[in-house]
């Protein structure tokens, strides 16, 4: 395996194989606790600190686990670090644990975490493993935050609600009442609004995609010389 | 000149005429829905055309096709038209908005245009605001003209409560399948029936409206826009459900109620047989209006919502492509049908 720069790791992880909208991992919490900006946030970072802290460890013992128990070992791992998480959250943001209710421990069975531990951490020494798992979480955060904004400016008409559960009571009043006497669009807090949300979110990704390799592509097109045969039909050569 | 060999004849129909001919099929429901309701669903139904038109052209020209050949077809226009019929007569303005262009952006265009929808437009946008918005789909309906003479409004009293978010309470009222679902928990059928929404012939306005738009669907039987297996199906399936299991009015609404109530004609002879999202074969035609009938009964009975229209329809969008491979007729020329998957494999 090729050996890829810190920069390429961060890109990666941020923009190119972003978890959520490239390897389509993790979908179901995802889908499930967007609906606000602060339960999305809430679960991003979460997320990152599994993320980071697994993909440590797995790097940490990638020469001394024998290829036939890696996955339970790695499973382990991540178990410890979703408990270790829980208990925080328990310990410092109890509310917003209880709003997530079953997608803490549901974290062990993200995808993504056991993804990186087996396709990046077990083949790569510690920092780049630390990075990637950081990138790749705040790849995967930022998506939540997008789409926890977009739900919650589309369903409820107000942006930064209920900010107090996550950096207490001075972020009471953060909450940003964009429309007044909005109707709840209920289709959008629910998980439906969700697929059509992220969908959208995918199709603008492709859309910038498409934008830089057209770019790019123009940037390393030749200077054509000499004249040019001109047809009655098709194109011009 | 040129020699054409025959058949010289063809047929007149295009998309384009044959979806406005459903159009005018609709127009005695609209008619007797405006007389008894008031102009309620007229204004939906011009409001929700005109968006229908805009957003479809809109999305063609960022999908960079052709707008006058598309726009011409009519389809955009029917979408709109059933929209506005199926919505509640008072619903405000941005309700009719965000379901028609929803129905054309989501659950048209996106899907590929006209053709290529794998559920009925129309009523993806209906369930879209069904489900959105249930206070204001349930406290919009205008009660007609047999219970209330006074509460009908009158044109400027529509366009104030839809558009300038008057209240509508003084002119709406619960929809019969509704009211009945709700008091016969407490009531016997002839207490319920007492009430004043139930005073007219069967329910004071709405059986009016739905023997319309029978005659609209009889004229599209009879120009053979549509054939006869859905709608017989869904009215066969509801009927028999409701004889079957629902045969206790002190429980369940009578047949009457769920023949000549609610969106019981609309659905089974204008948006059950929409011709790209319902099934095509024969014998998948029957199933599938059964089906719609059956699911409209349960729904109705059972389920949270009085009406269930959009999702029985919706459900069976989802069975007809199975539905279609498995009543594939015999072609002519082979000895047996080739039905389900192993005739995909084989080709």
């Amino acid at each position: 395996m090729a050996t890829k720069t810190l920069r390429q790791i961060s890109l990666d992880g941020l923009w190119f194989n972003n978890p959520a909208l490239v390897q389509l991992l993790g979908l179901c919490p995802l889908l499930a606790v967007t609906g606000s900006v602060v339960n999305a946030l809430g679960l991003g970072l979460a997320t990152m600190l599994v993320l980071v802290g697994s993909n440590i460890s797995v790097s940490l013992i990638r020469n001394h686990v024998s290829d036939a128990v890696r996955l339970p070992a790695f499973v382990m791992i991540i178990a410890s670090f979703v408990t270790v998480t829980e208990l925080v959250m328990q310990a410092f943001t109890y509310e917003l644990y209880e709003v997530l209710g079953i997608f803490i421990p549901l974290i062990v069975t993200n995808c993504a975490i056991l993804g990186r531990a087996d396709a990046f951490a077990c083949k790569n020494p510690i920092l780049p493993s630390a990075i990637d798992g950081f990138m790749m979480a705040l790849g995967f955060t930022l998506v939540l935050i997008v789409l926890g904004a977009m739900r919650e400016v589309l369903g409820q008409g107000v942006i930064f609600s209920d900010m107090q559960l996550l950096f207490g009571p001075q972020a009471a009043g953060w909450k940003v009442e964009l429309v007044k006497d909005y109707p709840d669009f209920l289709f959008a807090i629910l998980p439906p609004g969700a697929f059509v949300a992220m969908g959208l979110i995918i199709a603008i990704k492709n859309i910038i995609d498409e934008r830089l390799k057209a770019r790019a592509e123009a940037q390393k097109a030749p200077v054509e010389a000499g004249s040019k045969r001109v047809r009655v039909t098709g194109k011009i050569t | 000149m040129l020699t054409l060999s025959s058949p010289h004849t063809h047929g007149s129909n295009s998309t384009s005429k044959v979806m406005l001919t459903v159009i005018l099929a609709t127009l005695p429901g609209l008619l007797v829905t405006t007389l008894l309701f008031g102009y309620g669903t007229f204004i939906n139904v011009l409001l929700a055309v005109a968006t229908a038109m805009a957003t479809e052209a809109l999305v063609l020209k960022l999908r960079q096709r052709p707008l006058g050949f598309f726009l011409k077809d009519n389809t955009a226009a029917l979408t709109g038209v059933l929209l506005g019929l199926a919505l509640p007569p008072l619903a405000p303005w941005w309700i009719t908005v965000l379901a028609t262009s929803f129905a054309i952006v989501f659950a048209k265009q996106l899907y590929g245009g006209i053709g290529n929808n794998p559920f009925n437009p129309a009523m993806v946008g209906y369930a879209l605001v069904l489900v959105s918005f249930p206070l204001h789909m349930t406290t919009t309906w205008a009660v007609p003209m047999a219970v209330d003479n006074s509460a009908v409004p009158g044109l400027l009293d529509s366009v104030a409560v839809i558009f300038a978010g008057a209240s509508p309470d003084a002119f709406s009222g619960a929809t019969p399948l509704d009211a009945y679902k709700h008091m016969i928990d407490s009531q016997t059928s002839s207490e319920v029936l007492k009430n004043p929404i139930f005073s007219g012939w069967l329910n004071g306005g709405w059986e009016w409206v739905n023997l319309a738009y029978l005659a609209g669907g009889l004229v599209l039987l009879w120009r053979k826009i549509i054939s006869w297996h859905i709608p017989v199906a869904m009215l066969v399936g509801l009927s028999l459900c409701s004889l079957l299991f629902g045969w206790d009015e002190d429980m369940y609404a009578p047949l009457s109620l769920q023949l000549l109530s609610g969106a019981t004609m609309l659905g089974a002879f204008f948006i059950a047989t929409d011709p790209v999202s319902a099934a095509t074969t024969p014998r998948g035609k029957l199933i599938y209006g059964a089906g719609i009938g059956i699911l409209l009964y349960v729904i109705r009975a059972h389920g949270a919502y009085p009406d269930a229209v959009a999702f029985a329809v919706l459900l069976m969008n989802f069975a007809a492509p199975f539905i279609d491979a498995y009543t594939q007729p015999r072609t002519y020329g082979h000895k047996a049908a080739r039905r389900g998957l192993i005739a995909k494999s084989e080709k």
